[in-house]
């Protein structure tokens, strides 16, 4: 309280002294002029006065007023009731303020100048004031409540007295602002400023809450007062207009900021997995949710510009061979055994390449068909590219330098400790974990000075690196082994051999797959590492034995599309003679080129080796979903299940011995991400469904896995927080965007798309649609320029440009990056300096 | 209006510069605290403070070993009795949204267990014990504390003044919580 009342006066204070000053400055003096002024002045700070008065009576007021608890309801009824009524310069408001406003209201016509206060007071309104505002209205309406019945006759006065006190100060505005010289404007303008910045970062400011009000409302009183009276004449409404139109528009950016938050999916539920296993944990579901959101977008391309339009103005199935199943197939199209592994009705649908039509435009709206399933499939990769290396950007500006070990033990000691834990268990395991930490560092303080740990360390890990790279190359080995036996098998006729035998690249693959890791897991015990780097090899080791795991699932997808290529040659030879016997047999009926009308389903097609290709990938995904689910439930669930139940009835104590809990293993699960994300790019150009498909088992996998997670798991051993492994995530990501997006560049580039199947059919390459559309979509000199533009003579200088402006922004980020730790290192010294002085 | 919605006002929102969602909702927790003693109309100001047994027992705080130091530093009476402004004073700092700075100030307010401005080498050893749950052994302690203070005091009186804490935060990776 009396900090304003003291702030108030000095208000007031600078007031007179602004006024004095000018006083001395004006030339023409006025004895009357001056008078008027004089008592205008002396009013106001009656009228400075008057208000504090108000305010003490309304603070006595107040504490009466709280030993009654139904008044409380009642008023703040009626201040709701009256600042409704008061928008509508009506009636009852008896609260000071209001009436002032009322009053001017009626007065607006008349003068300019109290139009411009009243639309300033009218925003001061509605941004309003906190306690002490508060309590004036209230001290207002005790008033009132005290002689209840008289209330007109009250407001009247009231109106009338503060009337007064009102326009005594808005003629001492108006009087200040004839007065003043351009310099004193412009000291206002800088005070009104400088106010408008305190008000900007009240928040950071280490103040009690009260003082925080405090300040805040005075500071907006008065950036209110005089900025709305600091434009000149006609300008002034036109300003104080816009001012009020920017506090409105803040106020709606506050407001959707909010919305926002509440918006974004997932959040209480990643929070509280936070909560309770740590930061690493959660880092992994913010990745999901992450994977999410592209998953969505690239639905949204391949959904509404390759998949609706041709469902929608695309010829309708049975019209075409290509868009109807072959007679022979017709029996078995609707089983689900054949739907589910994606063949029947399924494989001739927009699911698939194949069921594309390759007309140039399609339906009434002219939809180049051929040429959007193109430009999707490359808009898909450049968005993907785009938005991981966005991502790596922003992270790496966030994550900084922070390198140096200078203040370890400091660090330990203050933040290492994590905020966010809400759980019990988790919390013991965090007193533990910073106990192990504290412990470790004394004890690499107290042997710094010997050497041989260091050696010791560095030749296990030598060690570790080596018996790492024997697995790595001892699977690589045994997986191509196993290819090249299944090739023979294939040639020999798959019907000779065992169960075994058919399926060994799929065994094989999953068992490496299976206990590869744990070997890896073991070996890297011998390292020694920090577990968040421990993390980060092994996570570069699983990656390298799923790489072979990539590189046998090419090599069969090459191998089957060279089959079906030299098929379609055969067919393609068949097919002529087909023809050739049908029309022979029209001709001898000698009718003229008469239509053959066969069914479509009879017509004998060509292979497909686009929609195989994508039947591929969609069977490679959803086994891998199954897979994962099915281990998540068997390996997490029941096992948690028995060891829970069996615990009873069992020698040893199964929780804390053997089996125990699970932890969440956050490596695998992201691994499995980054190459099912793979799959999905390498995969999407041949079957538009699999971004929907991918987008449907996310949705699934994030509920599941959270699920699994608070019900199954256990906090791990060592919590350790997972601040530098997102860029690792992206780095991984981006190496995999790259690795996926090559095999299909390739076909598209070098394999000739099918004759009878697909929007590219007929086609020497499928981008010869880019070709076609410049020809003839586009004005002539346009082909010509892009002709001129695709030249080699002119691509290569500007592959050249391009790799010289890398260069060289490179080397002068490189600059940066030293000049920044030069400074740091000055800034410590004159830190340290001035600390001596 | 019913009796179990909270009331604020607009002007009140707007000061505080939040949505009427998330405050309600932070009221509401103090509310549950002790319904009895704060009121669910908060138009007129009303003066109540919770003591500090019932805030260090909420689950966000439960578990951590600063609690009652949190709770001290954000009270004005440094007994750890919080009115409703400082409840969400003492919320709002330990936010992620907090800037970094107000941070680092509030975090020296709660090591600083003698309350003298100064994190002198009983308060890192006071800290040191809540951390660990005093497993570590005295020697242990004493070599931590002289440790610290060897690396962040950069005036030489052997205690960390909050220049030297702030100096030594900034540069920390995973100041955030």
């Amino acid at each position: 309280m009396s900090t304003a009342g003291e702030q108030d006066a000095g208000l007031s204070l600078q007031e007179e002294h602004e006024s004095k000053t000018h006083r001395t400055k004006r030339r023409d003096g006025d004895r009357q002029k001056k008078k008027r002024r004089n008592e205008r002045r002396k009013g106001g700070t009656r009228a400075g006065e008057g208000e504090e008065d108000l305010q003490a009576v309304s603070e006595k007021r107040e504490r009466s007023k709280r030993k009654r608890a139904k008044s409380k309801q009642e008023t703040s009824r009626r201040e709701n009731n009256e600042e409704e009524e008061a928008q509508l310069t009506g009636g009852k408001g008896t609260k000071a303020r209001k009436d002032i406003r009322n009053e001017k209201t009626r007065r607006m016509e008349k003068e300019e100048v109290r139009e411009v206060e009243e639309n300033v007071d009218k925003g001061k309104k509605k941004q309003g004031s906190t306690k002490k505002g508060e309590k004036k209205e209230d001290g207002g309406k005790q008033l009132v409540k005290g002689k209840a019945r008289e209330v007109k006759k009250k407001k009247h006065k009231k109106t009338s007295e503060e009337d007064d006190d009102e326009e005594e100060d808005n003629d001492k505005d108006v009087v200040r602002l004839e007065c003043l010289s351009p310099e004193e404007l412009e000291k206002l303008k800088e005070a009104v400023d400088e106010r408008k910045k305190l008000i900007q970062s009240l928040r950071g400011k280490p103040w009690a809450m009260k003082k925080k009000l405090v300040t805040l409302r005075e500071s907006q009183e008065f950036v209110e007062k005089y900025e709305g009276a600091l434009g000149k004449g006609k300008g002034r409404k036109l300003y104080a207009y816009k001012v009020l139109m920017t506090k409105k528009w803040m106020k709606f950016q506050r407001d959707f900021e909010n919305f926002k938050t509440a918006c974004i999916p997932w959040e209480m539920k990643i929070k509280e997995i936070e909560s309770h296993f740590g930061s690493s944990v959660a880092s992994y579901f913010l990745f999901l949710r992450w994977m999410y959101g592209i998953n969505m977008i690239l639905f949204g391309l391949t959904f509404g510009l390759v998949m609706v339009p041709e469902a929608l103005m695309g010829r309708p199935y049975g019209s075409m061979p290509r868009k109807t199943v072959p007679r022979a197939e017709e029996a078995s199209a609707m089983d689900f055994a054949v739907l589910w592994d994606f063949g029947g009705y399924a494989q001739y649908s927009v699911l698939f390449y194949g069921y594309y039509n390759n007309q140039r435009t399609v339906g009434w709206l002219k939809f180049r068909m051929p040429l959007s399933y193109f430009l999707v499939g490359v808009g898909t990769v450049a968005y993907s590219y785009m938005v991981v290396i966005r991502t790596m950007a922003r992270n790496a500006n966030e994550s900084g330098v922070g390198d140096d070990n200078s203040f370890n033990f400091s660090w330990k000691m203050f933040t290492s400790w994590d905020y966010l834990i809400g759980n019990a268990e988790t919390a013991d395991n965090k007193f533990a974990s910073i106990t192990t930490s504290f412990k470790e560092a004394i004890l690499e303080e107290q042997e710094s000075h010997k050497d041989d740990n260091i050696h010791l360390t560095r030749f296990l890990r030598v060690l570790a690196n080596f018996l790492v790279l024997c697995c790595l190359a001892g699977s690589g080995y045994l997986i191509y082994f196993v290819v090249r036996r299944s090739q023979k098998f294939a040639l020999d006729g798959l019907e000779n051999h065992t169960w075994w035998e058919r399926n060994e690249v799929n065994m094989v693959m999953s068992l490496l797959g299976m206990f590869c890791p744990m070997l890896f897991d073991v070996i890297s015990t011998l390292e020694n590492y920090h577990p968040r780097v421990a993390l980060q090899w092994q996570l570069g080791r699983i990656f390298a034995l799923f790489l072979g795991n990539l590189y046998t699932f090419i090599i069969a997808l090459m191998d089957e599309i060279n089959l079906k290529r030299k098929e379609e040659k055969i067919v393609k030879f068949n097919i002529t003679t087909w023809e050739a016997s049908l029309y022979n047999g029209t001709v001898s009926e000698n009718s003229t080129a008469s239509p053959v009308t066969i069914h479509p389903a009879d017509v004998p097609r060509g292979p497909c080796w686009e929609t195989m290709v994508g039947q591929e990938f969609v069977r490679l995904i959803i086994s891998d979903t199954m897979t994962t689910y099915i281990t998540l439930l068997i390996g997490d669930f029941l096992r948690a299940v028995l060891v829970r139940f069996l615990n009873y009835c069992w020698c040893w104590d199964l929780e804390a011995g053997f089996p125990s809990y699970s932890e969440f293993d956050v490596s695998g699960n992201v691994l499995g991400l980054i190459f099912n994300q793979g799959m999905i790019w390498m995969g999407s150009f041949y079957a538009p469904c699999l971004p929907a498909l991918n987008v449907i088992r996310l949705h699934v996998s994030m509920y599941l896995q959270c699920w699994a997670v608070m019900c199954c798991n256990v906090p791990q051993e060592r919590v350790f927080k997972a601040s530098g492994s997102n860029n690792f995530y992206m780095a991984m990501l981006l190496v995999i965007l790259f690795l996926s997006t090559l095999p299909a560049i390739y076909t598209i580039v070098s394999i000739p798309p099918s004759f009878d199947c697909g929007p590219f059919s007929g086609k020497n390459r499928m981008f010869d649609v880019i070709h076609e559309t410049l020809e003839s979509d586009f004005p002539p000199w346009f082909s010509k320029v892009f002709s001129y533009a695709s030249n080699p003579g002119l691509v290569l200088p500007f592959i050249l440009l391009m790799v010289l402006a890398i260069y060289y922004l490179q080397s002068t980020s490189k600059s940066y990056r030293e000049a920044n730790v030069e400074l740091k290192k000055k800034l410590q010294m004159v830190i340290s300096v001035l600390f001596f002085l | 209006m019913g009796n179990k919605q909270t009331i604020f006002t607009d002007e009140q929102l707007d000061a505080y510069q939040v949505s009427l969602f998330s405050f309600s909702r932070l009221h509401g927790r103090y509310h549950e605290l002790a319904p009895h003693l704060v009121p669910m109309d908060y138009t007129n100001e009303p003066d109540c403070k919770l003591p500090l047994a019932l805030i260090v027992n909420m689950p966000e705080l439960k578990e951590n070993p600063f609690r009652n130091r949190i709770v001290e530093s954000f009270s004005e009476d440094g007994m750890g009795n919080l009115s409703f402004n400082e409840f969400v004073d003492m919320f709002s700092v330990l936010s992620e949204m907090a800037p970094r700075e107000l941070k680092a100030i509030y975090a020296f307010k709660i090591y600083d267990f003698n309350v003298d401005n100064y994190l002198c080498k009983e308060d890192l050893e006071k800290t040191l014990n809540k951390l660990t749950k005093e497993e570590l052994t005295p020697e242990e302690v004493e070599l931590v504390c002289e440790k610290t203070i060897e690396e962040a005091d950069l005036d030489g009186d052997h205690k960390l003044s909050f220049a030297d804490f702030e100096n030594m935060i900034s540069r920390a990776p995973d100041f955030l919580r």
